[in-house]
């Protein structure tokens, strides 16, 4: 039934490196462009060969953008102190909603949903307002703080679904020896969701990844807390725009991710894409 | 008294269940429910970073009076529709290849995710550089090929600017949109196949009169869902084009928020938040009925 032919499976093949090609191109040019020289870039119309690649540019983007480690420090504190956050408020909420049945328990759940619909921009204002009125403008604080709020809802769907595979009658039996509610999610829960939370937690820390721009040119103008998706600006500079290291440092702020998404992804795309296959 | 303990512990593990969740709650409440009650409130004020005075329907009166505002709508909405448009059906095509029985599926499923994952802020960096009049890869094959005869700044012109944001847009979406209509397609029964094998249908039949009915659900959802998402897109036409040329890629998301922190005009930035926020609930309420919807038709089957 699955069987195809050489025509068609030429056709399939040809087909998916057109898809991909649309996917992968900036990816692979971005990747090339940090190869090459910069008056090798500059030359117009686009040169596709080049004789003269090298590393170069990953050595030299450290001294063009001396707080280049800076930011990436940054970015991966900012979110790291988001994924743990988030974490925190989403572990006893999501064990609640696998868990008990209580008045309002549907609607809540859709109402988390309806969260997802407002993102920073929507809100930008009171936020700004209040985190001034706070003094937390220009600290790691403004950065942290209203990103937690946007990754909570679906961490509570995906941590809820990792919950409700564990069987319930692990609890039930410890409950019968005498342990507490708290002390059956520390001992049996937490250890046995270990999976699901390390997936959690890399969900909460790619979105807070993502999230940085927003709330660092918004409420952010201190250098030393830039984030790097900000901070790569600087490689524009008056006179030229130093592409080729712009690019190489992009990179160096995503392979990380993708290397670890791409070990995580069966897990991730499972858990957010379960409402998809319900039947 | 007999049922007192029961009611008691049954009463005590409701509170527990609501404690569980009320730091979750509490947070989103500071975070999303009170700015959004705000912004309402602020919509009515002059606010700005000097102070701020009641000043009633002014700032809703003014945007809706101005051509500017209108066209700022009408685009957005153009915008939108093509963005979706476009996410949909190359989502659906995406699928449909990653569906097909091929060595190196897997892998070819891995591939399409790095724009999902990545910050948007930093793809954009990299499709700045694509898009470069002189130097770009796409201005570059334009002129070799003959399409072109000089160098093009694609983000410098009105129609390519929007264009050329559009094209962003959907690349960063479909890879979503892709994985689930994926998910989806996999989760359709096989036997349906199998039979219809047997009474002769073709691929093409196949996929048109299985699949694609299986998986409308999803599609309407992802439609929706991802009109969301690009209603709400904003890094993506900032860091490509601020909004400009002359405006041509301004959308409700970049008009707000330039109004709120360009000119720290609050009160007139809230005004249009509102307009934002009760065109993203009109989506929500369409989305979240049509959900039950489906996830009662899928509990009758």
């Amino acid at each position: 039934m699955n069987k195809y032919t050489l025509f068609q499976k030429i056709l399939l093949y040809l087909s998916i490196a057109v898809f991909l090609t649309f996917i992968l191109l900036p990816f692979v040019e971005m990747f090339y462009a940090s190869l090459r020289p910069l008056k090798h870039l500059f030359r117009s119309p686009y040169q596709f060969y080049s004789n003269d690649l090298s590393f170069w540019a990953y050595s030299e983007m450290w001294n063009t953008v001396p707080r280049l480690g800076r930011y990436i420090f940054n970015s991966f504190f900012l979110a790291s102190c988001v994924a743990i956050l988030t974490l925190l408020f989403v572990i006893p909420a999501a064990y609640s909603f696998a868990r008990f049945n209580f008045p309002f328990k549907n609607g809540t759940l859709y109402l988390l949903l309806a969260v997802n619909m407002f993102t920073g921009p929507v809100l930008i204002i009171p936020l700004y307002k209040m985190l001034r009125a706070l003094s937390l403008l220009n600290t790691y604080y403004a950065m942290i703080v209203p990103g937690v709020a946007f990754l909570i809802p679906t961490s509570i769907w995906l941590l809820k679904s990792y919950f409700q595979k564990i069987p319930i009658e692990l609890e039930e039996a410890a409950f019968v020896d005498g342990a507490s509610r708290l002390q059956i999610l520390r001992h049996i829960i937490a250890p046995l969701s270990t999976p699901g939370l390390a997936v959690v937690g890399i969900y909460a820390f790619i979105g807070a990844y993502a999230q940085q721009f927003l709330y660092a040119i918004s409420f952010n103008q201190k250098k030393e807390f830039m984030p790097l998706p900000a901070g790569l600006y600087e490689f524009i500079g008056y006179q030229t725009v130093k592409w080729n290291e712009m690019m190489a440092a992009s990179l160096v702020g995503i392979v990380p991710v993708l290397i670890v998404f791409i070990f995580l992804q069966k897990y991730i795309v499972e858990g957010l894409t379960v409402g998809a296959v319900k039947n | 008294m007999i049922t007192k303990p029961k009611l008691q512990a049954y009463n005590s593990s409701t509170f527990l269940a609501y404690a569980l969740i009320a730091p979750a709650a509490i947070y989103i409440l500071c975070i999303v429910a009170w700015p959004l009650f705000e912004t309402i409130r602020l919509s009515f004020t002059n606010s700005s970073l000097a102070g701020e005075d009641y000043v009633g329907t002014k700032n809703f009166a003014k945007m809706l009076a101005s051509t500017k505002f209108n066209k700022i709508i009408i685009r957005t909405f153009v915008w939108m529709f093509f963005s979706v448009l476009l996410k949909l059906i190359i989502g659906l095509i995406g699928a449909a290849l990653l569906n097909s029985h091929l060595r190196g599926r897997a892998a070819f499923r891995v591939l399409v995710m790095p724009p999902w994952i990545i910050p948007i802020a930093i793809g954009m960096l990299g499709w700045l550089w694509l898009y470069n009049g002189y130097f770009g890869i796409i201005a570059g094959i334009g002129m070799r090929t003959g399409i072109l005869d000089g160098p093009f700044g694609f983000l410098a012109y009105k129609q390519s600017a929007f264009i050329s944001t559009i094209i962003s847009d959907v690349w960063v979406g479909t890879p979503m949109v892709t994985l689930f209509f994926l998910a989806a397609m996999q989760g359709v029964p096989k036997d349906l196949y199998e039979a219809a094998y047997c009474d002769g249908a073709s691929k093409w039949a196949r996929f048109y009169s299985i699949t694609l009915p299986q998986i409308t659900p999803v599609i309407i959802t992802m439609a929706l869902l991802s009109a969301i998402f690009t209603f709400n897109s904003f890094e993506i036409i900032w860091i490509l084009t601020e909004g400009g040329p002359r405006g041509a890629t301004t959308t409700l998301i970049i008009d707000t928020y330039k109004q709120a922190l360009g000119n720290y005009k609050f009160g007139r930035g809230a005004a249009r938040a509102v307009v934002v926020v009760i065109l993203l609930t009109l989506f929500a309420v369409f989305y979240l009925s049509l959900l039950s919807q489906i996830n009662r038709k899928v509990a009758n089957e």
